[in-house]
This record gives structure tokens, C-alpha cells and sequence, in this order.
């Protein structure tokens, strides 16, 4: 009689720990696959970095010169990231390297960053417009990573302390640059 | 005008939705049937509204209305009338209204059917199915509106986008011409692939909408639902297998790099509600004759509606980058709401009512139809969750490593290459296994015919020509398939033949017109083999070459040599210019044809269209590219695709349309058998 | 009979078998020095475009992946091998341009989770098997009456229906 209830039991509430468990694997996954696609999103709408430290990098130009970002404390750095199969970049690098000429020597950096290029056309590309500040590839593609850049050109303003103070999305235009270089250097360090 | 009618039929129709969402879930959950009742008209009626704004769209499009925004993004005075009346769905924003308006039409043809049998799942349907259509309209009004008109606001470079007035010194804009649609686009395949493809995703709408209605009144232990839903199940899988098939002729004939799939995260997104959209269509079956796999059911329908939304979610809010992206918008977060709320909310209901979902029958034999039914939905499952994996797992990696990588088709070749082997094989012999208990030595002996001759062929055409091993697997699948499927038929036709003395094409002729369902399904089963051979044809056996040629010079590959002509340049239709290389085609020595490769250039958006030249026979397809050529006109660059066997890719999606046709045609005699219900369930 | 059925099975089984001694081999065009566009197109096959999403490096046709490939070219023609130009691109632009996700490291998992879910859906399989086999039958099986009751009647002509 009681092995009949139990099983009679048994039918009507069958391996319920199992149904339990599984329920909840199948809600912590759709809750982590929720979780995953909500941050794709926020990565997918989101910008390049535009605020904060700057992400620091190391450099090293075509030149052989070496530069790490975080040593340039105390000078505003502006990093462009650019390609040499970028039409819009060809629009401002006669105006990004001029601008460069006219504050060299007076508390500033241009940093290049030469993104998923070839050696060869960046050095000809380099050549054509006569760049004299320091230009690298971004090796793995690391800063690019770091810095969310969206495509090129991209400028990135970065303050004498070391934090990021804006980004300019497509080639630049005469005095956008200057204007930004006067902004950053009226600001007191330390 | 129109389009201010468009506006606010379009407010309408979201209204209406909304009621009918919330009427249907009240007045079921009351029993109050007249509230249920005006649910249901007003569902009605969010046809005829969302009619409107299509028509208003439609319109505009036609008749060059440029100071509509979406006109002025994809139409353009150079389109043909049949271009601009498809670049309804050229967008994202006529696409969204377009697939609303879709949605409701089948909700409404569902709610015209006599409801006499199923009258409790009634408001549930209509919670269900209304809830989804309200989303969409939602979107399409607050924020893919297809109505925002271009404003010039003074003083301001660039031109707004705004439903009404932004500000009170803004003018209306009217352009003088579009942008156009997308060159990439203009081709049957891409202007049907959108259609089908929306037929087959909202078509599974109906199908959720009755499992979860039967989950929630408790009626799922009864099965009508699989009865009455069968005929939409069919119709939005099969559209989607040719939304699929038309997606990969887009690819082979636009794209300009000899395939027609790639793996690229939003062709996975398509085709993981197709896999296990099949394995629901199957799995059903099951249901109907034995009463069994009723939580596959549910999970199967589930899964395939949820993977649909999964599907548009990635396709159009670009979180897993793609090639396909639409242009994104502020989409995003609402669409993450909606497929939130579908996933936890039909996850729920399936959990809370798991228990009445208990089979009729038990196991009584490994060897039988039952247990093959049971490895397909294993094998189908595993499959979609491979195709899954790889799709998602740039996200992941990406989150976990801070690194992006890419998995490519290696990797999804590799993985789901052997399971599609096995299932395969299973459709073949699958036929062969009887309900409940099938004797192992008939099965041997319906089998080792097909067996052998297939082993000998294999061999044979292996000691021919020597190829890839796993080719050799290919061949050996689909001359074994082939050979179960004809045997079905032959038997038949035998039978028929023997007892009433039919010639062998009237024998044909009645044994598919006696069971339509059986021989349709024997048929879109031989379409698959079919696309296999395509498909392995593709994957092994493809050559390619390329190379510079001057004036007279020949390129060679696969048997077949090309001699590069001349060079032409004049203007075309639509608005580009184009260049095209004049090529003879020879094979060992005797020319062949003359293909024409050119390069389309589309002025006006700035967009190179390579077209390849082609040479088709079932056999192979010759196809040709023109990559560059020099400024003097002088020397072209070519590239050659020899894509053996992929001719059968197309013959295949045609006989799997053929096959669901008659699949889906009612046999005159069996219409009221189907509506017996098994005495079992009378008893329960 | 059965024997003989079975021996002419296992002989193409065995005369199958022999085909998988051999590996396919493919022929190398060019001469060192003057890469053709083949060899080229032969790696660029095996990477991804860095820039694009989901394009194959040899079917791109952007500026960007034209110089890539001219980049192939000039380290063929110095004499790299296949397996150094790959490592290049791998190191320079990152990991993205792999169409096939590595074997190491944390993706290694994209291969991995596969064949725990095939081997877990094995497990399923037999388990569901398993659980059907042990539910009671239906009670219409069980009724053991000389006489058919009108039911079983039924479901055997619907059946005979079913197989025609």
C-alpha cells in the first residue's frame, strides 16, 4: 500500500530536483546571453573614448624613434590616428603638419598613429606630405583597440596631465587644431 | 497629404494593436467573451490601418516625394518603377513598417479561420501574436518613423530630420533628387530575399502564438494546435528556406567572390531559426501520430520564434559586427527590451506548465521512427548551437580578452560539416523505420540495395578521378540518400503497378496524389540532397585562378581556357557607367561561349557593381570576374571560379518549393480524417 | 544469401577505404622572385580583411586590402614563406585577421564547447530513451480482451490509412 502511494507519488511529482536545476541553467543562460548582448550594444553605440586618462601606448616611428605616452607628462599631445588609404585623412594632413610646425618647441606632441597600414604606402604617404612629427604603427592594432576609434581620422586632444579632453571625428579644419593647442596650453601643470 | 494620412493611420494602428493586446489577455483571463470579441476586431483592423501607411509609403516612392527622408535615402529619379516600388523594404524604416504590416496580415487571416474547435485559446493567440505586432508598429512610429520629412532650419549646414516642424524657422526641403537605393541591391534576389525572408520570420509568429495559448490554458495536453497551426508552420518555413536560397543567389551573382555563403553573422542569424524551424516542423509530426515530444515542441517553437528576434536584433543594431549591417539606430534599446521580455517571459510559461506536457506513449523499440525523431531534433539542436557559438563568440571574446577575432567559415565548416553529414543520412533512412518498432532485418533488407550501389559507385567514380576524402564521404551520402528516396517512390510505383495495373507515369501521378504529405515531403527531402550536392560540389571541388591578360593572351583553370578580347566602356541604365571585357570561353581547345564581365560604377553614390560573366551548365558554372584594367585599355585582370555542381544549389530550392506545395495541398479524401481525434485523448 | 550480401558490402567498404591513403596536393605556380597573383590569392585566402568585417582578404576590393595584398606580394617575392607572412599579419594587425580562431588560449573554447554539447546531447539522447521506455504504456495497449474493442479497431484502420 505505502509503495503504491509512493510510487502513485513518484508519478505526479516526477524528478523534480532535475526539472528545478535545469530551469535555472536555462535562466542563468538566457540571463549571461541578455547580459552579453546588452553590453554589445552599449559597445556597438558608444564612441571613442573621450574622456578619463588617456589609455597610455608605446610608439615606435618608422624614424626608429620610440615615444610612451605617459612620459609626456607636462606637454599636450595630440595623437592622430590615421591610414594612408584614407581620403579624408589626405584632406588635413597638410594643416595637421603645418600646425605641428608652428608649435613645435612650445609644449607640444604630435603623435601619429599609422592604423592597419602597410609600410609601404605609409612611408610614401609620409614622403608626399612632408611629416616631420613622429609617425608609428599601431602594432595588433592595440591602440586602436584602446582608444574605440570608430574609423579614421581621428584626433584625440590629451591635456598636460594626461587626460583625454575630447576626440575630433573626421579630418580636421583650420583653426579647430590651433583653437584646441591654445585651449590645452593655457591650462596650469600641475 | 498621403503621407499625413500614413501618419496617422499609422498612430491608429498602434493604438488599435495596443488595445487588442491588452482586451485579449483581460477578457481571456475574465472569460469575457464580447471584450476577446472587440480584441479580435480591432486586430482586423490594424490590417486595413497598417494597409495605409504601406500604400502612403508606396506612394511617395513612386512619385519621387524626395522631401520624405526615407524616399530621399533610398530612391532615386534614376530608378526603374519596379526598383522603387521594392525599396520599400530597402531601408530600415520602410523595412520595419513592412514587416509590422506583414505580421498583422497573418494574425488576421488566422483570426478569419472558424475558431470553433480551439475557441479557449482564442484570447491568448491574440495576446501573443498582438503583442509582437505592437511592438513593431511601436517602433515604426516612435523610432524608425518612415514619415520624417527633411527640413532646411536656417542658419543650420545640415539638413534636419523631423516628424513636424523642429523649429518655428524651419522650411520643408525638397530635394531634386535621391540618393537611391543601394547598387548592391538592385537584384531580384536581394528585392525578393527581404519578403520571403519577413514572410517566413513573422510567419512563425502564429505557430508561438498557439503553443503559448494551449501553454496557458493548459490545453497543450490536447495537440489540436499542431493540427490547426500545420499549414502556417509549413508556409513561414518554406518562405524562409527561399528568403535563404534567393540570400545565397544574391551573394553568388552580386558579390562578385564565386559563394553564396560566407557565415557571416547575420546569414547565421537567418539560418539558425531555419534549423530549428525544420526540426519543429518534424518534431510535430511526432506529436500528431504518437503523442510524444510535446516539450520538444515547445521548446523547438520557442526557440525558432526567439532565434527570428535574435536574428533582426543583430541584423539591425550592429552588435556583432557584419558586412549585412543596416544602418543603426536608436533601435538598440528597445528591441534588447522586447527579446528580454520573449525569452524570460516564454521560458516561464514553458516551466510553469513543463508537467502538461507529458508524452501519450512510450519508447517500445531503439529501432524505430521514434528514436530517429529524437536525433534529429539532437542533431539539428547541436547544429544551431554551433552556428550559434561561433556567431556570438567574437562578443565574448571580445568582452572576456578585450581583443576582437573572427570566426570564420574553417570553423564552421569544420564543426557542422559532420552533424549535417549525419542528419542527412538520417532523412534517408528515417523513411525506412517504422512507428514504434521496426524489425531489424526489413530495415536490412530495404537497405542493402541502396547500400551497395552506392559503396559502388563511390568507388567507382573514386578510382576515376581521385579527389578530397572527405568528398568521397559527400559522394557516398548523397548517392545513398538519392537511391533510399528513389526506392520510396519505385515501391509505390511497383505496388500500384502490380495491383492496378498503372503505367509507371499514372502510377506516379496517384501515389503522390493519394498522400500528399508523404510523397510532398519525399520530394523537398530530394530538393536537400540536391542543395548537398551543390554544396559539396562548392566545398570540394572548386578551382580558381586569376591573372593579368593583354589583348589575345589566354588564362587557364579546370579544363577551360580564357581569352581576354577587348575592352568597353559606355553608359548604362540607373545611372552608372560601365566597363566590360569581351572574353572567349573555349574547353580543350574549342571555344564554348563569349562572356562579358564588366564593372558597374553607380555615379551618383559613388559604388563599384562587378557582374560576372557566366557559363552555366548543371554540371559546373564558368565564372568570371574583371578585377581592374589598365588606363590605356589595354590589359585586364581576370579572375576565374570553376564552381563544379553548383547549378543543383537552385534546381534543389526549386524542387523543395515543388515538394512543399504539394506537401501543403489537402488531399480531397483525407480532409475530414484529420480532424478524428485519437480516442486516447477523448479518454483523458 | 545473406553472406554473400554481406561480403560484396564489406568489399567496397574496403575497396572505399583505399582512397584515403592519398592527400591532396596542391601544385605551386610561379617561379621565386615573380609571385603570381594565384600565390598571393593562396594566403590572402587564410586571412580577413583588418578593417572590414567578415571579408575575405582575397575577394576585397578596397584600396586598404589592395596594398595588403601587394604587401604579400613583395614578401613573397623576398622569399617568405606562407607560414611567415601569416605570423606577420597575425602580429601587425591582430588577431582578427585569422579566419580560423586559434587552438590556444581562451579561444580554444570556440572549438571546445562544440564537442561538449554533441557529447552532451549523446547523453540527453539516451537518457530521454532511457525515461520513455520506462513510462507506462498507454492503457488502450494493455486491455488483453479476446473481442478488439472498437478503439484499437480504429487505430488500426487509421493506420493501414497512414501506410498507403
Amino acid at each position: 500500500m505505502t509503495e503504491q502511494l509512493i510510487e502513485e507519488d513518484i508519478q505526479l511529482h516526477p524528478n523534480t530536483s532535475g526539472k528545478k536545476s535545469g530551469i535555472i541553467i536555462a535562466f542563468a543562460v538566457i540571463l549571461a546571453l541578455l547580459g552579453l548582448l546588452w553590453w554589445g550594444l552599449l559597445r556597438a553605440q558608444a564612441g571613442p573614448v573621450e574622456v578619463g586618462m588617456a589609455p597610455d601606448f608605446t610608439l615606435t616611428g618608422f624614424d626608429g624613434r620610440t615615444v610612451t605616452l605617459s612620459d609626456l607628462r607636462g606637454q599636450v599631445v595630440i595623437v592622430n590616428f590615421w591610414a594612408s588609404w584614407c581620403p579624408p585623412c589626405r584632406e588635413e594632413a597638410v594643416y595637421l603638419e603645418a600646425t605641428w610646425r608652428k608649435y613645435d618647441g612650445k609644449g607640444v606632441i604630435f603623435i601619429g598613429v599609422d592604423w592597419a597600414d602597410t609600410k609601404k604606402e605609409a612611408l610614401a604617404y609620409i614622403k608626399e606630405f612632408d611629416i616631420t612629427y613622429l609617425n608609428g604603427p599601431d602594432i595588433g592594432g592595440r591602440a586602436a583597440l584602446d582608444y574605440n576609434i570608430k574609423g579614421v581620422p581621428e584626433t584625440f586632444y590629451i591635456a598636460k596631465n594626461g587626460e583625454l579632453r575630447g576626440v575630433h571625428i573626421g579630418p580636421l579644419q583650420s583653426p579647430i587644431l590651433d583653437e584646441k593647442i591654445e585651449e590645452l596650453l593655457a591650462e596650469p601643470y600641475p | 497629404m498621403l503621407a499625413n494620412i500614413g501618419l496617422i493611420t499609422l498612430t491608429l494602428a498602434f493604438c488599435f494593436s495596443l488595445y487588442a493586446t491588452i482586451a485579449s489577455l483581460y477578457g481571456g483571463w475574465h472569460a469575457l467573451s464580447s471584450l476577446v470579441e472587440s480584441a479580435r476586431i480591432a486586430s482586423l483592423l490594424v490590417v486595413l490601418l497598417l494597409t495605409i501607411p504601406v500604400l502612403a509609403v508606396v506612394y511617395s516612392l513612386y512619385t519621387f516625394d524626395f522631401s520624405q527622408a526615407y524616399v530621399y535615402d533610398v530612391s532615386s529619379r534614376a530608378m526603374s518603377p519596379f526598383l522603387r516600388v521594392t525599396a520599400l523594404w530597402g531601408g530600415q524604416q520602410g523595412s520595419v513598417l513592412f514587416w509590422a504590416w506583414l505580421m498583422s496580415a497573418f494574425v488576421g487571416i488566422v483570426l478569419l479561420r472558424k475558431w470553433d474547435r480551439d475557441r479557449e485559446l482564442m484570447p491568448y493567440v491574440i495576446f501573443v501574436a498582438m503583442l509582437t505586432t505592437t511592438f513593431f508598429v511601436g517602433v515604426s512610429l516612435f523610432i524608425t518613423n518612415p514619415f520624417t520629412r527633411l527640413w532646411h532650419v536656417e542658419g543650420a549646414a545640415e539638413l534636419t530630420q523631423a516628424l513636424f516642424q523642429p523649429a518655428a524657422n524651419a522650411m520643408p526641403y525638397f530635394p531634386p533628387d535621391g540618393n537611391g537605393l543601394n547598387p548592391l541591391l538592385r537584384h531580384f534576389g536581394m528585392i525578393g530575399h527581404p519578403p520571403t525572408t519577413y514572410l517566413g520570420f513573422t510567419g512563425f509568429v502564429i505557430p508561438f502564438a498557439f503553443a503559448m495559448a494551449a501553454l496557458i490554458t493548459g490545453q497543450s495536453r490536447r495537440d489540436e494546435w499542431i493540427i490547426t497551426t500545420r499549414r502556417y508552420t509549413l508556409f513561414a518555413w518554406i518562405f524562409l528556406s527561399i528568403g535563404l536560397i534567393l540570400g545565397g543567389r544574391w551573394a553568388y551573382d552580386v558579390l562578385g567572390w564565386g559563394g553564396f555563403w560566407g557565415w557571416d553573422p547575420i546569414e547565421n542569424a537567418m539560418l539558425m531559426p531555419w534549423l530549428t524551424g525544420t526540426a519543429f516542423l518534424h518534431s510535430v509530426m511526432m506529436t500528431e501520430k504518437r503523442g510524444m515530444m510535446k516539450k520538444w515542441n515547445m521548446a523547438l517553437i520557442t526557440l525558432t520564434y526567439s532565434l527570428s528576434l535574435f536574428g533582426t536584433f543583430i541584423t539591425r543594431t550592429g552588435v556583432i559586427s557584419s558586412v549585412h549591417a543596416f544602418s543603426k539606430s536608436a533601435l538598440g534599446p528597445a528591441f534588447f527590451a522586447f527579446i528580454g521580455l520573449t525569452f524570460l517571459g516564454s521560458l516561464t510559461i514553458v516551466y510553469l506548465r513543463w508537467d502538461t506536457l507529458k508524452s501519450d506513449h512510450s519508447l517500445e523499440s531503439i529501432i524505430s521512427r521514434e528514436t530517429a525523431f529524437v536525433l534529429q531534433n539532437m542533431l539539428f539542436l547541436a547544429i544551431t548551437f554551433a552556428v550559434f557559438w561561433g556567431t556570438v563568440f567574437p562578443l565574448i571574446s571580445e568582452l572576456v580578452t578585450d581583443t576582437k577575432i573572427t570566426v570564420g567559415p574553417p570553423y564552421f565548416e569544420r564543426v557542422t560539416g559532420p552533424l549535417f553529414f549525419v542528419l542527412v543520412f538520417l532523412m534517408g533512412v528515417a523513411p525506412l523505420l517504422a512507428w514504434r518498432k521496426q524489425a531489424a532485418r526489413s530495415l536490412g533488407k530495404a537497405i542493402w540495395i541502396p547500400f551497395a550501389a552506392s559503396l559502388g559507385i563511390t568507388a567507382i567514380w573514386g578510382t576515376i578521378h581521385r579527389m578530397h576524402p572527405a568528398s568521397i564521404f559527400g559522394l557516398w551520402l548523397v548517392t545513398f540518400t538519392l537511391s533510399l528516396i528513389l526506392a520510396e517512390f519505385w515501391k509505390g510505383i511497383q505496388a500500384r503497378h502490380a495491383t492496378r495495373d498503372e503505367n509507371v507515369f499514372i502510377a506516379l501521378f496517384n501515389l503522390i496524389g493519394r498522400n500528399h504529405r508523404r510523397y510532398g515531403g519525399y520530394i523537398i527531402h530530394l530538393g536537400v540532397v540536391l542543395i548537398a550536392i551543390g554544396i559539396i560540389g562548392d566545398s570540394f571541388f572548386k578551382q580558381e585562378t586569376q591573372g593579368t591578360l593583354s589583348a589575345g593572351e589566354s588564362l587557364s583553370v579546370g579544363g577551360y581556357q580564357l581569352q581576354f578580347q577587348e575592352l568597353r566602356g559606355y553608359p548604362g541604365s540607373d545611372g552608372r557607367d560601365i566597363v566590360e571585357a569581351v572574353a572567349s570561353l573555349s574547353q580543350n581547345g574549342k571555344v564554348i561561349d563569349e562572356l562579358n564581365p564588366r564593372r558597374d560604377f553607380f555615379i551618383v553614390q559613388e559604388q563599384p557593381v562587378t557582374v560576372p560573366g557566366v557559363y552555366s551548365t548543371p554540371g559546373v558554372d564558368v565564372y568570371v570576374l574583371l578585377l581592374g584594367w589598365d588606363t590605356a585599355g589595354t590589359s585586364a585582370t581576370f579572375k576565374i571560379y570553376v564552381n563544379s555542381l553548383i547549378n543543383w544549389l537552385w534546381i534543389g530550392g526549386i524542387v523543395m518549393i515543388l515538394g512543399t506545395i504539394i506537401a501543403t495541398w489537402s488531399n480531397p479524401a483525407r480532409r475530414e480524417a484529420t480532424y478524428v481525434l485519437k480516442p486516447e485523448v477523448l479518454t483523458t | 544469401m545473406r553472406n554473400i550480401k554481406l561480403k560484396i558490402i564489406l568489399f567496397l567498404i574496403a575497396l572505399l577505404a583505399s582512397f584515403f591513403a592519398f592527400s591532396v596536393v596542391y601544385a605551386q605556380d610561379g617561379q621565386p622572385g615573380h609571385p603570381t597573383d594565384n600565390d598571393v590569392n593562396r594566403i590572402a585566402k587564410q586571412l580577413y580583411c583588418p578593417v572590414c568585417p567578415n571579408t575575405p582578404l582575397d575577394v576585397c576590393e578596397t584600396k586598404a586590402c589592395e596594398d595588403w595584398r601587394a604587401q604579400i606580394r613583395d614578401q613573397l617575392a623576398e622569399g617568405w614563406t606562407d607560414q611567415q607572412i601569416i605570423d606577420y599579419f597575425v602580429a601587425q594587425y591582430g588577431e582578427r585577421v585569422l579566419a580560423e580562431p586559434q587552438r590556444k588560449g581562451f579561444t580554444s573554447l570556440v572549438w571546445f564547447l562544440p564537442l561538449v554539447a554533441v557529447l552532451l546531447g549523446l547523453g540527453i539522447v539516451y537518457e530521454i530513451l532511457k525515461n520513455w521506455r520506462k513510462q507506462k504504456p498507454a492503457p488502450a495497449i494493455s486491455a488483453p480482451l479476446p473481442q478488439i474493442p472498437d478503439e484499437i479497431l480504429k487505430k488500426i484502420e487509421r493506420e493501414i490509412r497512414e501506410m498507403d
